[in-house]
């Protein structure tokens, strides 16, 4: 193998594995951190400066991180990242003074936001410092895009939300609320500079069965219904509620149905419940409320008796796979089976909607009627207009919006000053060592044997009676101290200078998970094979030094190692140094 | 503070016949200078037991005085251990082993330990056959005070602060040789390929089995200049050729060219095998060995590999016939057979 390449940003940034995974990139390891210093402002600011909505993202945040997380292969379960970066924003105090100064004199630039999520938000969050002028025009009557109208408020307490959309907006964001735009012509004809397109995807699929249009009364979309409950139009739901769809939308539908006066409130899913979109947790979260799953059930007809809906009949199927893994759900041959229900709400997928967009102001449209939008400047066809979130590519989450909307920030901001959008600034990076003297070193490398803490939750009784009440109470500070103790430091970097090398060996017995190994050199695969512990995590690289003195390199696999720093303590020539790698993504306004 | 070790293993490491990980052999953290040879050592023995698939109970580790001899707490946590005065290592292995012969004894010193102070007591070990396994931690100097040359200096090696060794070095491997040592091998701490196969067959051998490992002292005696160092080692080494240690129930899967190679077969079946870089070696005959060792020398050469075996050796307890059980399992009915068979040994002496 080629020796690695170890001055390139992205070899280390790859091995800080929760990092890598999160969209935005947040800095994890660095964060957590902070929490286990009790520096809970700090945490937070890492946070924000990354992902916008610490508080937001600390209790809904699709959590891409922890299957990623490297304690997940050391033992059961991997840190639990995001339920720490609510402690962070849990125990701050006041952090409104270390928010960017907003110039007082603007740059002259206007931007339009359509659009009021994370996504938009986000744009704003970085564009406002460099003094733009915004508008941001949403049909809603606040900020926030579905975290306000769709994620409820037993998940994400109305203040949290309040608190984290009022720092952008109040950096001078000037709002247009309860305006929606129906036509991005009429945008353009005002003049911007550059328009953000972040509308999400706001379309809730329909189920198209025998009784749909009689029994409409009491068959409502997802989404939609689930804005009507935030905005406070719908109050109550009849008794039995049958949940159709087997994702989020669902979990969202079917617990809220609960808190509305739903007594038995049941979610039936086409396919097996192995395949259920959801996330696990929100799974285990609705069956902890008392809310039954059922499998292998496809939705045959809404059954009405006398103009109203009285329940709706399914038609067992089984999953069968071909060769290449393909499913077909073929039906058992038992009799339909009839559910019993008073509503009936259809949380079947989500879809993108441009009817404002008119097909000749240069945004090309492509496949599914979405729009053409590159994916590194996320800029459409008309060069003046950039999507992000949801608008981009179809219905993803809250940190994918946020991560969409720093590049498309950064993008702007190329424009407006007329530079190439495809030149990117490159992203921060500081590499500082971490020794400070013998058997010294400036970070805690004593991890928490302990199994992954489960956050409380309030008791389903309680819960139940108030749609407002939160469930999840948050670790309190001796959990989180000791859950921040759980994670390895990933950023602390194990970094190799072969010219020190006395090949001694000591590195190699020490390491306590038989991550490094003195061999001759090979092809990658074979190399993987050969190691004291064969590397078969392929996701994972391995670091390879150039030729030492007896013609051997040394090879270390970074799959499971624990950043202990044995190795540079037991190094007698400091071949092995331990350095905290900081990698920020490039933001609007880095220097090129 | 990052000195300490965590508690978390690779999460496929390989179990042994035992069902253990290599973890169950493992001691506490070394104190020894990070970068010592006598750590490798360490490693290699935790390696060598988890290999055999011994029982860490079944194993008692003794060692007397020095950095080397302060390695047994740094591996097989789970057996028994004794440390013992300077250089009286080998006068407690053989009270132990005389006591309970079940056990494996592997005995620790260091070059000071055994070719200064405990000299008298490693000459009679050796010419006893005490069934043990000795290993000497060679570093050309007394290492835990300071660095002092030690009797295995060789003659010209200089120091760390300069000045050239007087006296010539007593080779212990040759010693052990002409002592009658049953099994004799040299090796490198830096060279666990050689040294783990070596350590299994010292283990495995049923006498007296003496491996001088030649392990720098980074702190002391890692100058240029001195002839205990990483690098000049490196440098100089000529190994007798490649040893492996096939266990009893494994097939042999390597094939040997004829003539350069040699194989022993161990009572209980296992096999030692020798890859001869040098034909003119013949290990079972002790003449041969040690003209080598004077050949190599005389080119400044360090031979290593295994030097010396005796398949049939008669150990202490074979010698002066003592009962097959511990002494400590002997109940009062052995020890005190009755009047009757003092009278017939009495009436024996008439
Ligand atoms: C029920 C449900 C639960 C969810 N739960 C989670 C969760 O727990 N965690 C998570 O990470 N993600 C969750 N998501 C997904 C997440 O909400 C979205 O991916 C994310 O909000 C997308 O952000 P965005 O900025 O692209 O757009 P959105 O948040 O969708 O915001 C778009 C905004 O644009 C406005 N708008 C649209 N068209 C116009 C127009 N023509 N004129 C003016 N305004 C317009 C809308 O009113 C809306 O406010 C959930 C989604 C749903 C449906
Ligand atoms: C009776 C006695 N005399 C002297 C000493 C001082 N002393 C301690 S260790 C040592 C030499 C150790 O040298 P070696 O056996 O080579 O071990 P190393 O530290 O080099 O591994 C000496 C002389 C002692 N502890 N006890
Ligand atoms: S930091 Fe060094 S010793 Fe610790 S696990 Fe990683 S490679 Fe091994
Ligand atoms: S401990 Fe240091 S000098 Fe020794 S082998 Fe490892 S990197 Fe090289
Ligand atoms: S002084 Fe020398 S022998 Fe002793 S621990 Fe340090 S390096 Fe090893
Ligand atoms: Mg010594």
């Amino acid at each position: 193998m080629k020796p690695t390449d170890n001055a390139n940003p992205e070899y280390y940034h790859k091995v800080v594995d929760c990092q890598y995974a999160c969209p935005a990139h947040t800095p994890v390891p660095e964060y957590i951190r902070m929490i286990a210093a009790g520096r809970y402002e700090d945490a937070y600011m890492i946070n924000w400066e990354s992902n916008v909505f610490p508080g937001v993202l600390g209790r809904t945040c699709d959590r891409p991180c922890e299957p990623a997380c490297r304690r997940g292969r050391i033992e059961e379960q991997p840190v639990a990242i995001c339920r720490l970066k609510r402690v962070a924003a849990d125990f701050k105090t006041d952090v409104s003074h270390r928010m960017p100064k907003i110039p007082s004199k603007k740059n002259g630039k206007r931007i339009a936001c359509v659009g009021g999520g994370p996504a938009a938000l986000t744009v704003c969050r970085d564009l406002m410092p460099l003094g733009y002028h915004i508008d941001l025009y949403d049909a809603q009557n606040a900020g926030g895009g579905f975290m306000r109208s769709q994620i409820p408020s037993f998940r994400l307490p109305e203040t949290v939300l309040n608190e984290e959309v009022g720092y952008i907006l109040n950096m001078g964001v000037v709002t247009h609320f309860d305006t929606y735009i129906d036509s991005l012509k009429g945008v353009l004809d005002k003049g911007y500079d550059a328009v953000f397109v972040g509308t999400g995807a706001p379309r809730g699929r329909d189920l198209n069965a025998p009784g749909r249009q009689e029994g409409a009364a009491n068959i409502h979309i997802g989404i939609d219904w689930l804005a009507s409950v935030a905005f406070g139009h719908v109050e109550k739901i009849g008794k039995k509620v049958i949940v159709l769809g087997g994702g989020n939308t669902a979990m969202d539908c079917c617990r809220t149905s609960m808190r509305l006066g739903g007594e038995s409130v049941s979610v039936v899913v086409r396919s097996p419940r192995s395949e259920m979109k959801a996330s696990p947790w929100e799974i285990e979260d609705a069956e902890r409320e008392g809310i039954p799953m059922f499998e292998n059930h496809v939705p045959v007809e809404f059954v009405i008796e006398d103009g109203k809906l009285v329940g709706m009949k399914f038609e067992k199927v089984k999953a069968s796979y071909d060769s290449n893994g393909k499913r077909s759900l073929i039906p058992t041959g038992e009799d339909h089976i009839f559910f019993p229900c008073d509503d009936v709400l259809i949380a079947v997928g989500q879809e993108n909607s441009f009817p404002w967009i008119e097909r000749d102001v240069g945004v090309d449209f492509g496949k599914w009627d979405m729009p053409a939008v590159d994916e590194v400047t996320y800029q459409s066809s008309n060069p003046k207009v950039f999507f992000g979130g949801d608008a981009a590519f179809g219905p993803k989450n809250v940190i994918t919006a946020v991560a969409q909307g720093h590049q498309a920030a950064v993008s702007i901001d190329l424009f407006c000053r007329g530079d190439d959008v495809h030149k990117r600034p490159a992203p921060g990076v500081t590499t500082v060592s971490q020794k400070m003297g013998v058997h010294e070193w400036s970070y805690d490398s004593k991890i928490e044997d302990d199994k992954r803490y489960k956050v409380p939750h309030a008791e389903v009784k309680i819960a139940l009676t108030d749609r407002k009440l939160e469930v999840e109470l948050g670790f309190d500070v001796e959990t989180a101290l000791k859950e921040a103790h759980r994670c390895l430091n990933c950023d602390v970097q194990t970094v190799f200078t072969e010219s020190r090398c006395i090949e001694c060996d000591a590195c190699a017995d020490i390491c306590p998970t038989e991550c490094i190994t003195f061999i001759n050199n090979d092809e990658e695969p074979a190399l993987r094979t050969k190691l004291r512990a064969p590397a078969n995590n392929l996701t994972q690289d391995l670091y390879v030094s150039r030729d030492l003195p007896t013609k051997r390199v040394l090879v270390k696999d970074e799959d499971v190692c624990l950043h202990c720093g044995l190795c540079a303590e037991r190094c007698p020539t400091s071949a092995w140094d331990m350095q905290k790698f900081l990698y920020q993504v490039s933001k609007a306004g880095s220097i090129q | 503070m990052t000195y300490l070790r965590p508690n978390f293993r690779h999460p496929d490491l390989p179990t042994n016949e035992l069902g253990y990980t290599k973890k169950n052999y493992e001691g506490s953290l070394s104190t020894l200078c990070a970068g010592c040879g006598h750590d490798s050592i360490s490693a290699a023995i935790v390696q060598a037991c988890f290999e055999l698939s011994i029982e860490p109970h079944k194993v008692a580790k003794l060692s007397g005085i020095g950095c080397s001899s302060k390695t047994p707490t740094y591996f097989l946590g789970n057996s028994h251990g004794f440390n013992s005065v300077h250089g009286r290592m080998p006068s407690v292995v053989t009270g132990a082993n005389m006591a309970n012969r079940d056990l494996i004894y592997i005995g620790v010193s260091g070059d000071g330990d055994t070719a200064s102070i405990g000299m008298g007591q490693f000459v009679h070990a050796v010419r006893r056959s005490l069934n043990m396994t000795y290993i000497v931690e060679n570093n050309g100097c007394y290492g835990l005070t300071k660095g002092q040359d030690s009797a295995t200096a060789d003659v010209g090696s200089k120091s760390k602060k300069g000045d050239a060794n007087p006296f010539e070095g007593i080779d212990l491997a040759a010693l052990a040789l002409q002592l009658g040592a049953s099994f004799v091998a040299r090796s490198f701490s830096g060279d666990k390929e050689q040294l783990i196969p070596l350590l299994k067959a010292a283990i495995k051998h049923p006498g007296f089995a003496f491996i001088d490992v030649i392990s720098p002292c980074v702190t002391f005696n890692n100058n240029p200049g001195s002839t205990k160092s990483y690098e000049f080692v490196r440098d100089h080494l000529q190994a007798t050729g490649t040893v492996d240690f096939v266990p009893m129930r494994k097939e042999i899967t390597t094939s040997y060219s004829a003539g350069t190679s040699q194989e022993v077969t161990l009572h209980d079946g296992s096999v030692i095998h020798l890859h001869k870089i040098d034909d003119k070696l013949d290990i079972h005959n002790r003449r041969s060995a040690l003209d080598l060792i004077q050949e190599y020398k005389s080119e400044s050469k360090i031979l290593t590999g295994l030097l010396y075996m005796d398949k049939e050796p008669t150990d202490l307890h074979e010698t002066i016939g003592t009962v097959h059980k511990p002494l400590r399992s002997l109940q009062e009915k052995e020890l005190c057979p009755g009047n009757n068979v003092l009278q017939n040994i009495n009436a024996s002496f008439r």
